[in-house]
């Protein structure tokens, strides 16, 4: 059976948000990804790992529109964006909402302003309810109030992560990608993202792409993993069986100092919840 | 029904107010609804609310914070409050957003027109103020830093300064040279319908000779450089500036003024007079071809009372200023890169500033040249 074939017969009948198939990006003759196949599943956080230069990053450019692909198709919500005409992508982008690794905020708009220039652009919605609902994004990602105000290059690293993610949720997307939402953070404020992520997840019925590097997040936020290698994805699942995946990066990656003491500490956050 | 509209209907059952929510209550559809809904929580503030969601379809945060924003501004506190109906992922979603529905600040505090007038005047002054002794210590610390390298050798990036010097002056040749050309055409142009009208043919030639090679050549290509490499020079040390790329250069024991600012500075002082120099005898050739076509003034002729009547002291007036200009293009174009923080917006101030500054500077300087020759009959 080819890995093809396999990754069709365990997802038979499930329903796709995200649906790659066969995609090959370049860069000239640099080839990144090549015959790529991934699956996101509606309702579910995928966290997309891999070594540095597999093309993480790409791979969500690629799906959003930014990376065109050399070949294959990315389907979206059904659609595929790059055959889409303009209303059609116009749509697909009102369903999504991005978190770049920088957080990419406007830098002459204010935090407020940076979530209300959506919600002016695509829902035609000003005043009074255009600031509750920045300020209710605002809340949620868990800035204070006087964040508002502030111009991105006032915001630390993490208040301007969060700042991007009130954004990036301002017109309550339906799918959400995130760019290594984590890296930066101090444990603190990763645990407390992770823990944001998931909330919203559940409450608001999100999909989630993540790429990421950081294994606690991976426990504590994803439901499935997949793992990017040799141009493709090598595998993909819930973490646990990723984990016995006897690829040599697999194992090097969960079971080096740094995934052990991720994984202690997901079990003994578990046995205190036992006890 | 796929795009069915939010609304709402209100009523009053047992002598309690009831709001049925209809509809699909996501943030796209909830634009009207919204005046009416605070018209009605205006109104209703303090009496009794049930909220009736059985009739919603969907639900979003914008909606969930609509609805609660409601339920609390009424009668939330009754114990005969309450929502009915929905399914429990509304519920949740209302759970969610009801700890979040503090208004925030949209823009920094402003106050009155007046007195933010008054502000700006009183910070306008104060800025120039600074930005004035600013620029001199700037300037002081360049010349230091130039003495010092040129005592130690050593310590100059010959490198960086041919580099710029290509950038800057060798790549701007042909555009300098095609507007001094041009210019040069213009001038002799003009001058030849006025002279012609008092017989005067003749001294189109001194028009062309003095004014291209006393002003407009060296001043054209102080013009053009300042727009062309001044800011450049903002721009990659402004962005550099941003990347943390200075702080980086400081610690790792690099002076980004040697590093950075004598290379430009050198590179532009060097090149400046050579580029003013072959715009100058661009300009000539434009006037002098001009005379020749329109005019009947043959090259030898013209060339024949170039060499009587415009004397050496024309060529070198033109020429001393490009140094000065050169080096006030190049410090300003770096100090404006170095005053660059953290946004791109500040980027995009500083090379506007930069690139008005130094024009600015050069006509000035170019006016106290003029005077000074004019005192000492140069």
């Amino acid at each position: 059976m080819t890995p093809d074939m396999d990754h069709r017969h365990t997802d038979h009948g499930v329903d796709h948000v995200i649906d790659v198939r066969g995609l090959r990006t370049q860069f000239g003759d640099f080839v990144v990804h090549d015959n790529l196949d991934l699956g996101v599943r509606r309702g579910e956080i995928l966290g997309v790992v891999g070594g540095s230069g597999t093309g993480k990053s790409v791979l969500m450019r690629a799906i959003i529109g930014l990376k065109i692909p050399a070949a294959g198709t990315v389907n979206v919500f059904g659609q595929n964006y790059y055959e889409a005409d303009e209303e059609e992508t116009l749509g697909i982008e009102r369903r999504w909402g991005v978190l770049f690794q920088g957080g990419a905020l406007f830098s002459s708009l204010t935090v407020a302003q940076n979530i209300m220039a959506p919600i002016r652009e695509h829902l035609k919605i000003e005043g009074e309810l255009a600031k509750d609902m920045a300020a209710l994004k605002i809340s949620m990602v868990g800035l204070a109030a006087e964040a508002g105000a502030k111009y991105p290059s006032e915001l630390s690293g993490g208040m301007n992560k969060r700042a991007g993610l009130a954004r990036a949720l301002a017109l309550d997307p339906e799918l959400l990608f995130l760019d290594e939402p984590t890296a930066g953070l101090d444990p603190i404020g990763a645990a407390k993202f992770d823990e944001l992520i998931v909330n919203l997840k559940e409450s608001l019925g999100l999909t989630v792409f993540m790429v990421t590097h950081d294994l606690d997040t991976l426990h504590a936020a994803c439901d499935r993993v997949a793992v990017l290698a040799e141009k493709r994805v090598i595998a993909c699942g819930p973490l646990d069986e990723v984990r016995r995946n006897a690829h040599p990066w697999i194992q090097e990656y969960f079971a080096g100092p740094r995934g052990r003491a991720a994984l202690t500490a997901k079990a003994g956050q578990g046995e205190l919840r036992i006890g | 029904m796929s795009e069915t509209a939010a609304f709402f209907d209100v009523g009053v059952e047992d002598g309690i107010l009831r709001l049925v929510a209809k509809g699909d209550w996501r943030a796209r559809h909830l634009g009207r609804v919204d005046a009416q809904l605070r018209d009605f929580s205006d109104d209703s503030v303090g009496r009794e609310l049930v909220i009736d969601l059985s009739n919603l379809e969907r639900l979003d945060t914008t909606g969930a914070m609509m609805l609660q924003r409601t339920f609390f501004a009424c009668g939330s506190r009754s114990q005969l409050s309450k929502y009915i109906g929905g399914s429990d992922a509304q519920r949740a979603l209302l759970d969610q957003v009801s700890s979040h529905l503090a208004p925030c600040h949209v823009t920094p505090f402003q106050p009155n027109a007046f007195l933010a007038m008054l502000n700006r005047l009183g910070l306008g002054v104060m800025d120039a103020y600074h930005a004035t002794l600013q620029l001199m210590s700037f300037i002081g610390f360049t010349l230091a830093s130039a003495f010092r390298v040129l005592t130690r050798p050593s310590h100059f990036r010959w490198t960086s300064t041919f580099h710029h010097m290509e950038e800057a002056g060798l790549n701007a040749i042909p555009i300098v040279g095609l507007m001094s050309f041009l210019i040069g055409a213009v001038v002799a142009f003009m001058g030849a319908r006025i002279l012609q009208l008092f017989n005067a043919d003749i001294f189109t030639v001194e028009l062309v000779g003095i004014s291209v090679l006393r002003e407009f050549g060296v001043l054209l290509t102080a013009i053009l450089i300042a727009g062309r490499s001044g800011s450049a020079f903002t721009a990659q040390i402004g962005s550099m500036k941003i990347r943390e790329e200075i702080d980086a250069m400081r610690v790792l024991g690099l002076e980004p003024m040697e590093v950075l600012v004598l290379p430009r500075v050198f590179a532009l002082v060097i090149m400046l007079p050579a580029i003013a120099f072959i715009a100058a005898m661009l300009g000539l050739i434009g006037g002098g071809l001009v005379a020749w076509l329109a005019m009947d003034i043959s090259p030898a002729l013209f060339l024949a009372r170039m060499q009587e009547t415009i004397i050496m002291n024309h060529f070198w007036a033109g020429l001393i200023k490009a140094p000065f200009f050169a080096f006030v293009i190049a410090v300003i174009g770096c100090f404006q890169g170095m005053q660059v923080e953290g946004s791109s917006e500040s980027l995009g101030q500083r090379t506007t500033l930069s690139v008005v500054q130094s024009l600015f500077l050069v006509i000035v300087i170019d006016a106290f040249f003029a005077m000074f020759f004019l005192e000492i009959d140069f």
